[in-house]
């Protein structure tokens, strides 16, 4: 571990930490820093608990950050050093190896009981007991339980949360906890599905609480061994709306998905308040001068047209190939909350073909039944199942050639990746010659468009081409695009 | 109530004062909330209180100001508030009024009258910067408010003073414990955001519901409490369209002891799974997510 806090103080720690959150891309001004130094001089030092939500409400201004907060936090004010076990011992068999039966005997136990405190000491316990890579003992080699904890064998290369949870399977143990409860309850709701069903939901959100505890405390041991700067690289999460739709993993995208809703409230908003704004139309010359008879011929009020009656169309034409399918499935979760903002708006999808699918997002519809359903549409793969978005385009202007008029804004979101076939320039610029608007959202990032298969750059002449590879470029794009 | 270094008169003496204080007025606080709660008194910042509708966010405003015996004085935003609605206007009618009756006196006489105390209407803002008690002041739904309120509100909760023209600059002789609380429709400006303390309120963990469930609503049973509150965090695992609060939570509690249930099975959860969920397509989800048709 890089020892300089003795050195240099607690305020040069706390500026470290702040430079930390601004690699993560949470943006803390000197302002927020001084508020910090403020907070640290009022708060009991000692109450680790209190010192995190203090600097959180001095440091923090968007709930989104405080996961990439509480990471850090947990490298840069580390509950302790060492192994830091508690009452929660692991359980050793005879010939001194950890005894992984009794092992999962206890924290199905402690899975039963939702002892939250109880299990992230156990959590502790089985990283250092099992997680232990290299010199350390591994789980087959085994440690004296009790004693020479820190090793006579020196010390451990590094620690690895897949193999501590790979010898204890939390997961499997589902079953065996669902039994207990089911026991317990009383006997006239022993067999009710929903009881049954809300015991296993729960019991699952607590073993992969569970898994995350083993998780960071991994982080932890090995920030000591790696120092705090290379586990804060590679450890601490981007915030989620900072991720690549393309790349997200599922906990990402869950997380994701919790984001989107409200951005998209957001910018119905934001939408609502320009379209206020804009309430009024241009100057009207003949109501102008008629009025200025009063004023002796001087035009002192003005009077603006109404504005045109009638709001906006949007049409929307989403590649939902494999490829795309996490930023697709964004798009269509923001073109959902957005839908009560437009009184017209036509929803295509395509891979190789391309149908209408306007009627399936109905308010209140559940988005994940929505893309099933999408995808069992007949007419959506016509060929090979992967995109080609010249036979889309042609598909859609022959099938659907009064979709787009010059009231209509066109939004085409998707890879521009064709598979090498013909990208049917001349299809597309002829819908985006009767369209109002017309733009282009491409999951990409800038620099591969063009390369391999994709016609983004070619695309890119027909119709301006935004990048949008995260919830707050997607977010910031269609807010600044959509037609008012 | 003790006092800091510069002698202004604080609120808590410490977290755990926050806590036993607020408890006492029957707000369970979290570890975060005392915290920060004691730090805005402590700082004298204001307090920008952020999270889901119905976690309590206006709840902890009143409670803080029954815990410390202060008056509590709440400005409500809406959209199209404006200065006058939110810190003072001059009562044109009386002035009107007493112009006329006044007929025959030269102008300076009645300008200095008419502009004097007696025609002052003060809102909000302003009636807590003159209070001279103890003051709780509560902005309420921030982000409901335009753009060009968040100004306003930067400039008296900067350095608590409010300049009328006609009647000099008003500075505030105690500056109140300032909250302000947002359902994060809009983001608000980076400029208030950074004069503020920053808490997320989110849903309490189970532990905490559980004790304000049996703190609302004591005649629920505590084998009940406990089994409504698992429910309740199932529920918010679900990807819902409105994931249930804590005080969707003491709704459903007194709902089932109004129907005088005891123990909660299919038939109990089913009668009575609207008050906690209130759009048709999550009540449905629900339903066969949990599988309880």
């Amino acid at each position: 571990m890089t020892a300089t806090t003795p050195d240099r103080g607690l305020p040069a720690h706390l500026v470290d930490f702040v430079q930390a959150l601004r690699r993560h891309q949470v943006d803390v001004g000197p302002g927020e820093t001084v508020d910090a130094a403020a907070v640290m001089a009022e708060i009991d030092l000692l109450r680790r608990e209190q010192l995190r939500e203090g600097l959180a409400a001095a440091l923090l201004r968007r709930s989104g950050q405080r996961q990439t907060f509480d990471a850090l936090f947990e490298l840069w004010w580390p509950l302790g050093q060492g192994a830091a076990l508690g009452e929660v011992a692991l359980p050793y068999s005879e010939d001194g190896s950890v005894d992984i039966d009794a092992l999962r005997d206890l924290l199905a136990e402690l899975l039963v009981d939702g002892d939250t405190a109880a299990l992230s000491e156990l959590a502790r316990a089985v990283v250092d007991g099992l997680g232990t890579l290299g010199a350390g003992r591994g789980p087959g080699s085994g440690g004296s339980g009790g004693q020479g904890r820190d090793g006579a064998q020196g010390p451990p290369s590094g620690f690895s949360s897949y193999q501590a949870l790979n010898s204890v399977k939390p997961e499997t143990l589902l079953a065996r906890v669902l039994a207990e409860l089911r026991g317990r309850r009383q006997a006239d709701a022993a067999d009710s599905p929903f009881a049954e069903e809300v015991a296993r939901r729960e019991t699952r959100a607590r073993i992969a609480e569970f898994r995350r505890m083993v998780q960071g405390e991994t982080t932890r041991r090995g920030s000591e061994i790696r120092g705090r700067e290379a586990a804060a690289r590679t450890g601490v999460r981007r915030q989620a709306e900072q991720t690549d739709f393309l790349s997200a993993g599922a906990d990402t995208l869950a997380d994701l998905r919790r984001r989107v809703a409200p951005l998209g409230r957001h910018l119905a908003t934001r939408l609502a308040a320009r379209r206020r704004r804009a309430h009024r139309g241009p100057i009207d010359m003949r109501r102008t001068l008629r009025r200025s008879m009063s004023t002796g011929g001087v035009p002192v009020n003005l009077v603006h047209r109404r504005p045109r009656p009638g709001r906006p169309e949007l049409v929307l034409l989403c590649d939902v190939s494999g490829s795309v399918a996490g930023f697709s499935h964004f798009t269509m979760m923001l073109v959902q909350a957005l839908r009560e903002q437009f009184s017209r708006i036509r929803i295509f999808c395509f891979v190789d073909g391309c149908v209408e699918v306007t009627d399936l997002f109905t308010p209140g519809a559940d988005l994940a039944n929505i893309l099933t359903e999408v995808h069992s549409r007949r007419g959506l793969v016509a060929w090979s199942g992967h995109s080609d978005y010249g036979r889309a385009f042609e598909r859609f202007a022959d099938r659907w050639p009064d979709a787009v008029t010059d009231r209509s804004a066109l939004l085409v979101l998707g890879d521009a990746r064709t598979n090498h076939q013909d990208p049917a320039l001349g299809v597309l610029r002829a819908v985006v010659a009767r369209a109002r608007h017309a733009h282009w959202l491409n999951p990409e990032p800038q620099r591969q468009w063009g390369t391999g298969d994709s016609a983004a750059i070619e695309y890119g002449r027909v119709m301006p081409m935004h990048e949008c590879r995260t919830a707050a470029q997607l977010a910031g794009v269609v807010g600044g695009l959509l037609p008012v | 109530m003790g006092s800091d270094a510069t002698g202004r008169t604080t609120l808590f003496d410490s977290v755990d004062d926050v806590v036993t204080r607020l408890g006492d007025v029957g707000y369970l606080a979290s570890n975060a909330v005392a915290t920060t709660v004691f730090l805005a008194d402590r700082l004298g910042k204001p307090l920008l209180v952020e999270g889901p509708a119905g976690v309590g966010k206006t709840e902890l405003a009143r409670a803080v100001a029954e815990a410390t015996d202060a008056g509590l004085v709440r400005l409500q935003c809406y959209e199209g508030i404006d200065e006058a609605r939110a810190l003072y206007e001059w009562n044109h009618a009386k002035q009107l009024l007493r112009i006329q009756a006044s007929q025959g006196q030269d102008w300076d006489a009645t300008r200095d009258d008419v502009f004097s105390e007696e025609f002052l209407l003060t809102r909000p803002l302003l009636t807590a910067i003159r209070r001279d008690e103890p003051t709780v002041l509560l902005v309420d739904e921030t982000d409901k408010a335009d753009v060009e309120v968040e100004g306003l509100l930067l400039e008296v909760l900067g350095d608590f003073q409010v300049t009328v023209p006609e009647l000099g600059t008003i500075t505030a002789t105690q500056k109140p414990f300032t909250l302000l609380t947002s359902n994060a429709t809009r983001e608000l400006s980076e400029a208030l955001k950074r004069r503020c303390l920053f808490l997320h309120l989110d849903f309490p963990d189970a532990e905490l519901e559980r004790r304000i469930v049996a703190s609302r609503v004591p005649q629920l049973g505590e084998a009940l409490a406990e089994e409504l509150v698992r429910i309740i965090g199932v529920l918010r695992g679900l990807e819902l369209r409105k994931a249930p609060s804590v005080s969707e939570t003491i709704d459903w509690a007194r709902t089932l002891v109004a129907l005088g249930l005891d123990t909660l099975d299919d038939e109990a959860v089913r009668q009575s799974l609207g008050v906690v969920l209130k759009h048709r397509a999550d009540l449905v989800k629900a339903s066969s997510e949990l599988r309880l048709n």
